[in-house]
């Protein structure tokens, strides 16, 4: 399996594509940075400062964290994923590789391993050029929670980035065509990033409509959007990052905000969670998306097994 | 002493969604030999070589390649056995002494041992010169040509080549059936399948002829000339200036000649060897004018069409 492993490294690094992604990654470094020179004289001052490196966002640029979730993570997923088994079969290459001594499995597993790999070098390149170049920006060192939660981030993200690559794994597993295998998997990201937003609220007022203004019903509203934009592995990560980077607003992810006038807001208390705490909380978003790639990459792999090698 | 078989099958036989490709093949092949598995398009051929390699499972049957059973100890078979598919594939970006290294880190042959694999194989494929250029710039023949190295590169004991020949020109056909023909000297047995039966005819020992799934008829090529062609191997067509009946009596006292026949001006003769100088005594002694000879080898062909007709 190592060999696939090297191989596959070899062939992400010496493509065209990582080095398109990696030009994503100073882009995305770039504009976080500038968002934070924007926003973070704004925010307030207690709690993480270092921490708000990753989450402030500018006039229009969103943060880090959220850019991360949307757009970043999902999209090198894809785009490591996506023709993982499919080109080797249209290419003729996957009936060679099978022919030698190499279990199946081993196969799609290299494949897997090589794109996190692949995946979470370029987060880690995010985030230390984001806190390198942060550092001498704002001039607040990180404490030691800072860096044991950034360090939980990434592996979160990392976990993320495994849902995405096992997602387009499995469609290139499924589909023959390249085409048609990225499209779907697209077609999957923009539905968990944009629709799942839109019909959400949609389908909460069909089940729990508001009828009385009543403070019962608009929580029992607010928390079935929560739960139902929660089948969204973006809505996953989202909140559970944003619970790691920024504790001090934990209540928004726990759906109250939405029951609260915004004047009372400002009346909550300013508790930045403590680590134990927030690990806590994220827990079953944790096992939520570990699950889900788990599930996904079950899938092609049982499916992976079974197929015909001949190409015709 | 008994032979020793590279392959022995059992009633081997696969069914896709209830069409049956393969249908109870028994077939052997001895070791050191190049044996050729003929049949049209869609007979099972690509088929029966997937099975061999464990790359599929059959329906029914058994079979023993290398002395493993490929079903159940696929990894064994393939430690020793090489496939060159049909539709053969490349990373088209490296060049092919990475394609190279690819496969032979996929069977742990790594380091100095590995690059000097590379190098001795691209030389005897004639493939050294163009060791710089990606996979991608290559023509069909060079392909076809590092789809070989591809497969000899496990050091395999036992080759499938599916098809080696098709799409390439004359020369690379030659030179290709040239590289195959050595492969026993250096103790790999080989099996080739293929429909181009001049082809197979060069260079294979035995043959295997594969219909619809069944095997219709299998054995060394010498032995299927004879029983196929009445027992000549040679067919030797005499054209004189007129008929004479009496030249088949001169013709069949011959030492060798096995059975003549006479139509118009024409003397068909099969012989057990090329007797033409012979004939052509017995017919200038008989006074006869002798306008011309033709002598041809039996070929598979006729072989190919004599089965195919009677099945």
């Amino acid at each position: 399996m190592t060999a696939i492993i090297r191989k596959e490294l070899a062939d992400y690094f010496t493509g065209i594509r990582v080095p398109v992604l990696f030009l994503l990654v100073l882009l995305a470094s770039g504009a976080a940075l500038f968002a934070v020179h924007q926003g973070i004289r704004g925010t307030a001052s207690e709690g993480f400062v270092f921490l708000r490196l990753f989450t402030t966002a500018g006039n229009i640029l969103p943060s880090l964290s959220s850019f991360m979730a949307l757009f970043f993570v999902p999209l090198v997923g894809i785009a490591l994923g996506f023709d993982a088994v499919n080109s080797e079969r249209s290419g003729g290459t996957l009936s060679r590789i099978l022919a030698q001594p190499v279990y199946r499995d081993s196969i799609i597993n290299g494949k897997f391993i090589a794109g996190i790999f692949t995946l979470g070098i370029m987060v880690a390149t995010i985030l230390l050029l984001v806190a390198g170049y942060g550092l001498r920006m704002i001039g607040v060192p990180p404490n030691a929670e800072e860096v044991i939660r950034i360090f939980i981030y990434l592996a979160l993200t990392i976990i993320y980035g495994a849902f995405w690559v096992s997602l387009s794994i499995l469609f290139s597993v499924l589909f023959r065509r390249i085409a048609a295998s990225l499209l779907v998997t697209v077609a999957i990201w923009l539905f968990f990033s944009f629709f799942m937003l839109m019909i959400a609220p949609a389908i909460a007022n069909g089940l729990a409509p508001v009828v009385g203004n009543t403070q019962a019903e608009i929580l029992r509203n607010a928390e079935m959007q929560q739960m139902i934009l929660r089948f969204s592995p973006n809505t996953l990560f989202g909140e559970a990052a944003t619970v790691l980077l920024h504790p001090v607003i934990l209540e928004t992810n726990m759906g109250l905000i939405g029951a609260l006038a915004s004047g009372q807001a400002a009346y909550m208390i300013d508790n930045p969670l403590n680590l134990g705490q927030s690990l806590l909380v994220i827990w079953p978003h944790l096992t939520s998306l570990v699950s889900l790639s788990v599930i996904c990459f079950a899938i092609s792999y049982v499916v992976f097994m079974r197929q015909e090698v001949r190409a015709t | 002493m008994q032979e020793t078989l590279a392959i022995e099958t059992k009633d081997l036989t696969k069914n896709y969604d209830g069409v049956t490709v393969v249908d109870h093949l028994n077939l052997s092949v001895r070791e050191n030999e190049i044996f050729g598995l003929l049949g049209p398009n869609g007979a099972g051929k690509t088929t029966t070589i997937l099975m061999l390699l464990g790359l599929t499972e059959p329906t029914d049957g058994s079979a023993r390649v290398c002395g493993f059973n490929p079903t159940r100890e696929p990894l064994k078979v393939k430690r020793q056995a090489g496939y060159l598919p049909e539709k053969l594939g490349f990373y088209d970006s490296l060049t092919p002494g990475e394609n190279l290294r690819f496969i032979a880190d996929l069977n742990n042959i790594r380091g100095t041992e590995a690059d000097k694999l590379v190098d001795e194989l691209l030389e005897t494929l004639d493939l050294a010169k163009d060791k710089n250029l990606a996979v991608g710039k290559f023509s069909r023949g060079m392909k076809q040509r590092l789809g070989i190295a591809d497969v000899l590169i496990k050091r395999p004991k036992l080759v499938f080549l599916d098809e080696p020949t098709s799409g390439l020109d004359p020369k690379g056909i030659n030179r290709l059936l040239e590289i195959i023909a050595e492969l026993p000297q250096k103790g790999t047995t080989v099996v080739l399948s293929s429909h181009q039966l001049y082809q197979v005819q060069k260079v294979c020992h035995s043959i295997g002829i594969l219909s619809k799934g069944k095997m219709v008829i299998e054995g060394p090529l010498d032995k299927l000339g004879r029983d196929a062609l009445g027992g000549g191997r040679y067919t030797i067509e005499v054209e004189t200036a007129r008929p004479s009946p009496q030249l088949v009596d001169i013709v069949k006292k011959i030492e060798g000649v096995i059975d003549a026949e006479v139509k118009d001006n024409l003397l068909r003769v099969s012989t057990s060897a090329d007797l033409r100088a012979e004939i052509s005594k017995a017919v200038v002694n008989n006074d006869i004018p002798l306008v011309q000879m033709k002598v041809q080898e039996f070929s598979l062909d006729d072989i190919y069409m004599k089965y195919f007709k009677e099945s």
